[in-house]
């Protein structure tokens, strides 16, 4: 026998939530797309990875960006972060149109991108040195950061010396130091195990709770989408378009225990339903395994059930 | 052996037990040495000339004369018909192959010994005149090479403007423009520095370029998010960052450079460590001649460790700064 749960509809908000959202876009926008559309050409012809995207987030709002791969969430972070330029439509920060890569907009990879021939320190300097900050003011603010998050006792190591969480930790407070309008951070805990993973997630929370900052968040986990944001943007691919803007009706702040909750699973119910629909042309594609029973009759275990 | 012992030496990929690591890196000098020594010392192996101890009845034959040994055995056979003095000698290789212990000894008298003649160089002193012309040469090669190389591997403008040049001119080899290089920087040291030049220049240039375009993309697009201009890109991070593998690139092309000094130094009036050897050959002293192909051998694999061991140091943020 089994159980199905009842599970309420992920619209359902309890009367905090509902106010909390009522107050966060009260906020002033933080981060406006436009319109936003991306083509690539390829010898196959015109691919569209983007398709007339449109969103805002507020000031201080955790947004996280889930789809499908191939939906064009890394396209869209790097047109962001100002990596790639959009087809068509713009990109306001503060109200602002933005061109080309800026200390205004910090970005944390997939894959840390810390310099491996400084130390962590340096590392954090980097920006602030850019940005024209003297040395001694650039190496007081990096020990601040570096403090935040954790690392005072590693403050002179280079990064192969860290584990994948530490090194993660310092791209954040690299990015952090630079005092950006938005933090973007490209699929930043999809390299870690899973029990780092969850450390790092409560890193950022925190880190959230106490910085002024608004988070655009892109993963392809949905419990971590859940687990972290104020509201989650889905696309769909081909072409990569918005296909809802969720607003996560889990209460914050938020802890590990809200994991198995009613409104958390009905969320998670609501994206795998948008995520992964049953694909009815799965079988007529050729996408399944030719699966034959390989075991000899009179084998000692006959079923596994 | 047994099994176990077996599958630890031949693991694919996996690196060997320390001792037995050691053992085989000392057997890698060691194994040509002994095929040497085999060659030179047991008579029966290879030895096609004789040595005359005693010449006999034979009228060309002299004491310490080398003879192939079918004619030997051909003239033994002749005086022994005719019932006359035979011949003596031991089996020997060819005078161009001395044995071990002969070159052990002309690593020693080749420094000690005097020039034949007055205007002649010291072997030291030829040693020390390659190693100038080596140094210059690929000194002002990298002094250009490696700034048009960073250049080319970072701006497409300049891989445009310089590589399919240089993709041509590599084509070339350098000895051909020996002549010319005479002509224009006469027969001392410049025509030959020019060669090294030459040689080290074009593979140079194409090869930091290449390094630099390996860079890590991702690392500069970092550095932008955080702020860097285009000056502060190339100058923060592609320099830094490709560093540790320009220095393994030197130290290979340092390698070449050596491999286009002799031809260089063929070229106008002999000189240096090439003029020695050729002279020592004239001489037949083919002792000096090994001993000294050796040194520069030594030399060779003396500056790359030092290098190797210097890199540790330099660049401590390389977990495997030994490198290739």
């Amino acid at each position: 026998m089994t159980h199905i749960l009842e599970l309420p509809t992920y619209l359902d908000q309890d009367d905090a939530v509902k106010d909390r959202f009522a107050r966060l876009k009260q906020r002033p926008i933080a981060l406006e797309v436009k319109d936003l559309s991306k083509t690539f050409e390829t010898t196959g012809g015109t691919v569209t990875a983007l398709k007339d995207i449109n969103f805002n987030t507020h000031k201080r709002e955790f947004v996280c960006v889930i789809g499908p791969s191939g939906c064009g969430k890394s396209t869209l972070i790097r047109i962001l972060a100002g990596l790639e330029s959009p087809t068509s439509g713009e990109v306001l920060l503060d109200g602002k149109a933005v061109h080309g890569p800026g200390p205004d907009r910090g970005m944390v990879f997939q894959g840390y991108t810390l310099f491996p021939w400084l130390t962590v320190k340096r590392n954090v300097m980097f920006g602030l040195l850019q940005s024209g900050h003297s040395r001694e003011h650039a190496e007081e603010d990096a020990r601040q950061w570096i403090d935040l998050v954790g690392l005072t006792k590693f403050v002179d190591s280079y990064p192969h010396q860290l584990s994948g969480g530490m090194k993660q930790r310092v791209a954040i407070a690299r990015a952090l130091a630079n005092q950006p309008g938005i933090l973007l951070m490209d699929e930043p805990f999809g390299a870690l195990d899973a029990q780092t993973r969850i450390k790092m997630q409560t890193y950022l929370m925190d880190i959230w709770k106490n910085i002024d900052i608004t988070i655009l968040f892109i993963t392809h986990d949905l419990d971590e989408a859940i687990y972290l944001a104020d509201r989650i943007l889905v696309l769909k691919a081909h072409p990569g378009e918005v296909q809802e803007l969720i607003e996560v009706p889990v209460p914050q702040p938020r802890s590990p225990e809200q994991l198995l909750s009613p409104e958390f699973l009905a969320t998670k119910k609501r994206l795998e339903e948008l995520i992964h629909p049953p694909q009815e042309g799965d079988e007529i594609n050729g996408d399944h395994m030719n699966m034959v029973r390989m075991v000899p009759v009179d084998h000692e275990v006959e079923s596994v059930f | 052996m047994n099994t176990r012992t077996v599958t630890n030496l031949f693991s694919v990929r996996r690196q060997m037990p320390a001792k037995s690591r050691f053992f085989v890196t000392i057997m890698s000098f060691l194994l040509p040495v002994l095929l040497w020594s085999l060659i030179s010392y047991v008579p029966w192996l290879w030895h096609p000339k004789v040595e005359i101890s005693d010449p006999g009845a034979v009228a060309y034959f002299k004491q310490g004369m080398l003879v192939d040994t079918e004619l030997f055995d051909k003239e033994t056979l002749k005086q022994e018909a005719s019932g006359k003095a035979l011949p003596e000698g031991r089996p020997a290789n060819p005078i161009y192959l001395p044995a071990p212990h002969e070159v052990v000894v002309a690593f020693y008298t080749a420094f000690t010994t005097e020039p034949k003649r007055r205007s002649e160089k010291w072997l030291h002193e030829s040693l020390w005149q390659s190693i100038q012309v080596i140094f210059w040469g690929f000194f002002l090669s990298s002094l250009v090479g490696v700034p048009l190389g960073i250049l080319a591997g970072t701006y497409d403008f300049f891989s445009r403007l310089f590589e399919p040049f240089i993709e041509f001119f590599r084509y070339l080899p350098a000895p051909v423009f020996g002549a010319l290089a005479v002509a224009i920087l006469g027969i001392h040291e410049a025509p030959k520095i020019a060669i090294i030049f030459i040689g080290t220049f074009f593979q140079q240039v194409l090869i930091v370029s290449n390094t630099t375009r390996k860079l890590d993309p991702s690392l500069l697009e970092a550095a932008q998010t955080l702020g860097a201009n285009n000056k502060a890109l190339l100058l923060k991070v592609v320099i830094p960052g490709i560093l540790p593998d320009l220095y393994r690139d030197l130290r290979i092309l340092l390698g070449w450079a050596w491999t286009y000094l002799i031809v260089a130094e063929l070229i106008g009036a002999s000189s240096g460590i090439t003029w020695f050897i050729t002279q020592q050959a004239r001489y037949k002293n083919f002792d000096n001649v090994f001993a000294a192909i050796m040194i520069i051998g030594i030399i060779g694999l003396t500056t790359d460790l030092i290098l190797a061991a210097l890199s540790k140091r330099i660049f401590p943020w390389q977990r495997n700064a030994a490198g290739a």
